[in-house]
């Protein structure tokens, strides 16, 4: 039946910033330091008090390797708040939340500062294999003559073409699939058409920018740059998203002839969220009034090639241990890293086959109303800073519950590489 | 003999088993270490022990956690009486470093912390200079701001280390720079972490290195050169100092040029300094400022986090001056878009001042936008600077009251409203105090701390040590319109206006002044200061029976502001006025225009709103930059009639 619960206490995020072929105004630890100083001083206690800082990432540039120090010195936690990263791509920022349980409930810590960030628009160009070794020949060379030699060796085409470090990150190292294509994977497999997910990603869209209008963005603080710029939302979302416009859109990843186009994927993003977790110790010490609880949380692994199901096997183990179904859940959250994926999802529990054969399950497990999932949109229309969208879908997550006076939810996460995370959220 | 048998009081000295003699200056019951006249007698006696029996090399250093030297003891100038004494002050120094210079073993200053004056000459006479790199360590020869000149070599030996254009710069304005910049210019020989401070000094000094030599350029202008380097420095100073205000810039020029920087080779010139009444006056406002600074130690108290209500250019400047000094600040105003220009601002202040990428990042990182007021409730000062309006302030001060800690200071930086009209709606009225900065705050030294009848005295306390924390000068002053500064501005400026109605150019009215020694004319400042707020203030002070100058309410009637306008009395170009060449001054104008200050100044000490002659003049000169050299308007007032 779970464990005991963790509580969430509050959180905070910044706006979800598209990235636009330059790096953008905010380094990835400047992004968690904003919303991460602006959610400790409304807080009863000192960041000093905080037991530990624990910040997923999963691509922290090379001068904040360990991020989650960084930050946590940044924030004013002192020398001896320590400080650290947790990396599981797409769900960093989630495993940043399950290292904060697993700390809490084994009474290591009591207070814990814990989110994810990314700042995609930083990832690094790489030199190529090739170039990195003729930079140690050039290195060795110790005469004029010897660096002459070496120069000459150089080839121009390996030096005016780096690797993409964001197209490494977006590609599974093992099956060698681009994220995309595992998601072409799953709308083959489950027959999800174009039409299919582009409607459901205008609807991300509506649902987003219905939300904001509703006020239910209160998570978000803004930004400012050094130039004064004010950045106060999420600036993806689209008011003139339509079928008619994302219909025109040529597919990306299998070209000319797949389905998934940028419109109906998540955006390439920078942003930062937090949560605050504690124990009923530190809710008692500290007099807080949390939000809510995260009382399960599970991990899966799957086919790398059909990494987008990975909500469907985290989900479904805890909805077994507390004896539900996908409609006893109030609210859901699965992060649309991309339409086909999040559709791919809800068609595996409708179907008997994917459930008997990869799930354990007698049949189809049924329909998960999608009146009840990502109600304020999701990544496609807000953004997915990867090691960012764990932390924000869970807090979202709590907010919708408390505004719908709702009392369950899970929130699920697809990961590179063919792994799900998700956990389960219960206001209090 | 051993030397370190030999008894010192100020100087300790120890030998290694390398041979090595580490002399440590550590004056005893000071914190800090200044070259008074034992200190200066036992170095002499010191000398002649090691001609005795010279060691391998020197090592001098501080034993002082602030720093090196901080110059000589400016105690000890009240006594220069005659013109003999001043000669012998400065032959004492200038012998014995030249003795110093000439020592045959090997000598080397390691210096951490301030080195200033007196000691840089000291450090200058030493064949090597090892600076420690940290933010403290600060190097100069500020003389020329006591009105005097560096007379114990340090006019000779700075310009043959730098070159003269350089020294030169550092010596006449007297301006002091950090180990790096020490290390850049040449004056180090070396700039190292603490770490391996001890071991870097005892290397270079045993290296047998000799001194960098100065470029043949720098050689050439320290040489038949000097003629043209100095007199592009006379007109470097002539720009921002009169001859006849401030005499001492230009001796130093002279000293260099004509005389190796030998004072005692023009012993006319030492008197016309020395015993001069800039000199003595210039010498009494450091004393002044001393004196400020001391109203900061009358408590513990250290704040951590500040909290600043109001994003205009007040509120938003005084936010980043805390963060600059190293505070936690946060800053609250109606939304993120009214906090985000005063970000602005910061971030490129911070962008051109400071050159590290860390310490910036970490002054934006500290400087946090608060529009929902969170930071309020855990401050340790909490300043209010929104806008001038009673009713206002009254109902955020009722509702910060009731927010912040017990035992945080609740302070208003209102400059016309006083502390009793606004302190009623508190639960403990008392716990109210003013804490009044100037504009721009990060070049106004001056803060007024004010208090009314029955304001808790530990609250001024407080905000005396939080001033004096963020490098601020506190001046104590009773709530009254206009409490010091302004009240005494008020009236000058007015007489400047009235000058202007009877048909003075304000070119001419501004010139008067500038040529009395003001740092900028009073028309001028009624620009800056906006015509709407000297409209204002002008009814608040003077009382509403009171006509408005004719030139103010005519140029306010048609809508101009002042600079913030680009049109008062002057046009502005790029926040530059364009002025007309000025008149002929008429006689007598500079005294008028000035009375009414020095009797506003006058009726202030009486009315008891500034405790004492002394602080008035302080907080005149801090506060308005009245001519520093002539000692503050009631001490000129007193020269003038004694």
């Amino acid at each position: 039946m779970g464990f005991e619960p963790v509580y969430v206490v509050d959180g905070a995020r910044t706006p979800f910033l598209k990235g636009r072929n330059a790096p953008g105004p905010f380094a990835a630890s400047d992004l968690a330091v904003h919303a991460g100083r602006a959610l400790l001083i409304r807080q009863p206690f000192a960041p000093t008090d905080l037991d530990e800082v624990i910040l997923g990432c999963a691509s922290p540039s090379p001068d904040e390797v360990n991020i989650g120090r960084v930050v946590a010195l940044r924030l004013g936690c002192g020398h001896k708040v320590p400080g650290w990263t947790v990396m599981r791509n797409c769900a960093s920022g989630m495993q940043a939340l399950d290292s904060a349980i697993v700390n809490i409930r084994s009474g290591r810590s009591q207070l814990v500062l814990a989110g994810g960030v990314d700042a995609l628009s930083h990832a690094p160009l790489l030199y190529s294999p090739a170039m990195v070794r003729w930079f140690a020949q050039m290195m060795q060379a110790k005469t004029i003559g010897q660096k002459a030699g070496v120069f000459a060796k150089l080839r121009p085409a390996a030096l005016f073409s780096p690797v993409i470090g964001l197209l490494k990150g977006l590609t599974d190292p093992v099956v060698g699939l681009l994220m995309g294509q595992t998601a072409e994977n799953l709308a083959w497999r489950f027959g999800i058409s174009r039409e299919a997910m582009d409607a459901f990603s205008v609807r991300s869209h509506q649902r987003a920018l219905a939300g904001r209008a509703a006020g239910h963005y209160a998570e978000i603080v803004p930004l400012v740059d050094t130039q004064g710029r004010v950045y106060p939302e999420d600036d993806g979302v689209r008011a003139d998203s339509s079928l008619a416009g994302l219909a025109k859109l040529k597919p990306f990843f299998d070209r000319r002839y797949g389905k998934i186009t940028p419109g109906n994927s998540s955006q390439i993003t920078d942003g930062a969220a937090w949560l605050i977790l504690a124990s009923q110790a530190a809710v008692d010490r500290w007099r807080l009034e949390p939000l809510g609880r995260i009382s399960d949380s599970e991990w899966a692994g799957l086919d790398p090639a059909q990494m987008g199901l990975g909500p469907v096997h985290a989900a479904t183990p805890i909805l077994g241990r507390h004896g539900l179904g996908l409609a006893d859940v109030d609210l859901w959250e699965i992060n649309e890293a991309f339409a086909a994926q999040v559709l791919g999802c809800l068609a595996a529990w409708e179907s008997d086959e994917y459930c008997r054969e990869n799930l354990g399950l007698p049949a189809a497990l049924g329909s998960l109303p999608q009146d009840r999932l990502n109600v304020d949109g999701g990544a496609i229309a807000v953004g997915h800073p990867v090691g960012a969208s764990g932390a924000r879908i869970v807090l979202h997550l709590l907010h919708a519950l408390r505004r719908a006076k709702a009392r369950r939810g899970i929130a699920a996460i697809c990961i590179g590489g063919g792994q799900g995370g998700a956990m389960l959220i219960e206001t209090v | 003999m051993h030397m370190k048998d030999r008894i010192y009081t100020n100087w300790r000295c120890e030998i290694g088993a390398d041979g090595l003699a580490w002399v440590t200056l550590d004056k005893p019951g000071e914190s800090t270490n200044s070259l008074s006249s034992s200190v200066i007698d036992e170095l002499a006696r010191l000398l002649d022990d090691f001609e005795s029996q010279p060691p391998k090399a020197v090592i001098f250093r501080s034993g002082k956690a602030a720093g090196f030297i901080a110059g000589a003891d400016i105690g000890e100038f009240s006594g220069l009486d005659t013109a003999e004494k001043g000669i012998e002050l400065v032959g004492r120094g200038w012998h014995l470093f030249n003795r110093l210079a000439s020592v045959s073993y090997p000598t080397l200053a390691l210096v951490r912390g301030h080195c200033l004056g007196g000691g840089l000459e000291l450090a200058l006479a030493c064949r090597h200079l090892l600076v420690v790199d940290e933010p403290s360590t600060r190097l100069g020869l500020p003389e020329v701001m006591l009105g005097i000149f560096p007379g114990w070599g340090g006019m000779l030996r700075l310009p043959e280390r730098i070159g003269p254009q350089a020294a030169l710069d550092l010596m006449l304005t007297g301006r002091t720079i950090d180990a790096r910049k020490a290390k850049r210019l040449g004056l180090a020989d070396e700039c190292v972490p603490p770490r391996v401070m001890d071991s870097a000094a005892a290397q270079l000094v045993s290296s047998g290195q000799a001194r960098r030599r100065l470029p043949l350029l720098q050689r050439l202008l320290d040489g038949p050169g000097r003629a043209l380097v100095a007199s592009g420095a006379r007109k470097q100073v002539a720009r921002r100092a009169r001859i006849e205000h401030y005499p001492a810039p230009y001796a130093i020029i002279d000293i260099w040029e004509r005389h190796r920087g030998n004072a005692l080779a023009a012993p006319e010139l030492i008197d016309g300094i020395v015993r001069s009444p800039t000199a003595r006056n210039l010498v009494r406002v450091f004393f002044l400022q001393e004196r400020l600074k001391a109203f900061g130690k009358g408590s513990s108290f250290e704040a951590k986090r500040v909290h600043v209500v109001g994003a205009g250019v007040m509120g938003g400047d005084i936010a980043a001056w805390c963060a600059q000094r190293g505070l936690t600040v946060t800053l609250q105003d109606q939304g993120i878009e009214r906090i985000a220009p005063a970000l602005k601002r910061a971030y490129s202040v911070w962008g051109q001042r400071i050159r590290d990428e860390r310490e910036r990042r970490a002054l934006i990182d500290r400087l946090i936008p608060d529009p929902e007021g969170h930071g309020a409730r855990i401050a340790d000062v909490v300043i209010e600077a929104i806008s001038e309006d009673l009713e206002a302030k009254r109902a955020l001060l009722a509702r910060l009251d009731g927010e912040i800690r017990p035992d945080a200071v609740l302070a208003t930086n209102t400059s016309s409203l006083s502390i009793e009209e606004l302190s009623p709606v508190l639960a403990r009225p008392e716990r109210l105090v003013g804490i009044h900065f100037f504009n721009p705050v990060a070049r106004m030294p001056l803060v007024e701390v004010v208090s009314a009848e029955g304001t808790d005295p530990e609250m001024t306390q407080r905000s005396l040590a939080f001033v004096r924390q963020i490098d601020r000068l506190p001046l104590p002053v009773r709530s009254a319109p206009g409490f010091l500064v302004n009240a005494v501005l008020g009236p000058y400026m007015l007489e400047a206006m009235r000058a202007v109605d009877d048909g003075i150019a304000p070119e001419t009215v501004d010139e008067a002044m500038r040529a009395f020694g003001m740092p900028m004319g009073p028309i001028e400042l009624v620009d800056m200061v906006g015509l709407d707020v000297a409209m204002a203030a002008g009814r608040s002070l003077a009382g509403k029976t009171a006509e408005p100058p004719r030139c103010l309410a005519e140029r306010f009637a048609a809508g101009h502001l002042g600079k913030k306008s680009g049109k008062g009395f002057y046009d502005y170009t790029s926040g530059r006025a364009n002025k007309a060449a000025a008149g002929a001054i008429p006689a007598g104008l500079a005294e008028r225009l000035v009375r009414p200050l020095l009797e506003r100044t006058q009726q202030l000490v009486d009315r008891g709103i500034v405790a004492d002659t002394d602080l008035a003049d302080a907080g005149v000169i801090f506060g308005t930059g009245f001519a520093p050299f002539t000692g503050g308007p009631l001490n000129y007032l007193r020269s003038q009639h004694g």
